[in-house]
């Protein structure tokens, strides 16, 4: 049940501000979940996965999506998100939790300015 | 060509953070979308969508291989903020955006704090002169 409301708060803030659902549901998982900070992210990763399958077939219905910029972006990003992941594994979870303090802050200082 | 190459590179970046910390990438895609290969605000919002496909596909691959991922809860997640979405639309359209991002802004950073100062007290009790750690979490 706590999971479906983390899901429908990620939804309706990514729907009202054009970030990404996971800025919302790895802190939720981490401060109202109790979670630990490698399966909270790696876990709302996944959760991610289907947030945009769903987005990108309803714009996909519109005619809306440029496939081949997607791909020019999606691919790398493809081999970072590998990287990335191996570069957490060796990241202690208090760490990441610092590193993810600060992405929210410098995402929240530029919604503020 | 140095427009596709930056593209390319700041691809690999929110891939990074993607793959890090869970988060979509989708922070990074929509500006090098607009600004960098002249895409309108709404074909780069959905191309950005598109592009997170493969990225999760990727670096949810590799975290369920060091078994991070857990699965039940992601689908749970992931369908409830799909229904989420819909609420956001609706409350988006009727709401002035500028306050609101604001609003949001501010909430982020008090979020940061809480969670900066949660792992601060949790490491705490590690920083005792012991050989072992007793909150390191090795998977």
């Amino acid at each position: 049940m706590r999971l479906v409301l983390i899901g429908l708060v990620a939804g309706f803030f990514s729907a009202l501000f054009g970030v990404g659902g996971g800025i919302v549901v790895v802190p939720l998982l981490l401060i109202v979940g109790r979670w630990q900070e490698r399966p909270a992210m790696a876990t709302s990763l996944a959760a991610i996965g289907i947030i945009a399958l769903a987005g990108a077939i309803s714009y996909g219905l519109h005619g809306e999506l440029k496939p081949g910029a997607a791909a020019l972006i999606g691919l790398p990003a493809a081999a970072g998100a590998v990287a990335g992941a191996m570069l957490q594994q060796r990241i202690a979870g208090r760490n990441l939790s610092f590193l993810f303090a600060l992405v929210l802050t410098v995402l929240g200082v530029k919604l503020l300015v | 060509m140095g427009i596709a190459l930056l593209a390319i590179g700041l691809g690999v970046v929110a891939g990074v953070l993607a793959g890090m910390f869970g988060v979509g990438g989708g922070i990074l895609f929509v500006p090098t979308l607009t600004l960098g290969l002249g895409l309108t605000q709404l074909h780069a919002e959905a191309t950005s969508l598109l592009a997170i496909i493969p990225t999760v596909a990727a670096g949810t691959w590799r975290q369920h291989r060091y078994g991070n991922v857990r699965l039940r809860p992601a689908v749970v997640i992931g369908l409830a903020a799909v229904a989420g979405v819909e609420g956001g639309v609706v409350v988006a359209e009727r709401l002035p955006q500028g306050v609101l991002e604001r609003l949001f802004g501010a909430l982020m950073i008090v979020i940061a704090a809480q969670v900066a100062w949660r792992a601060w007290r949790r490491g705490r009790p590690a920083a005792a002169p012991s050989s072992g750690n007793p909150h390191n979490e090795v998977p």
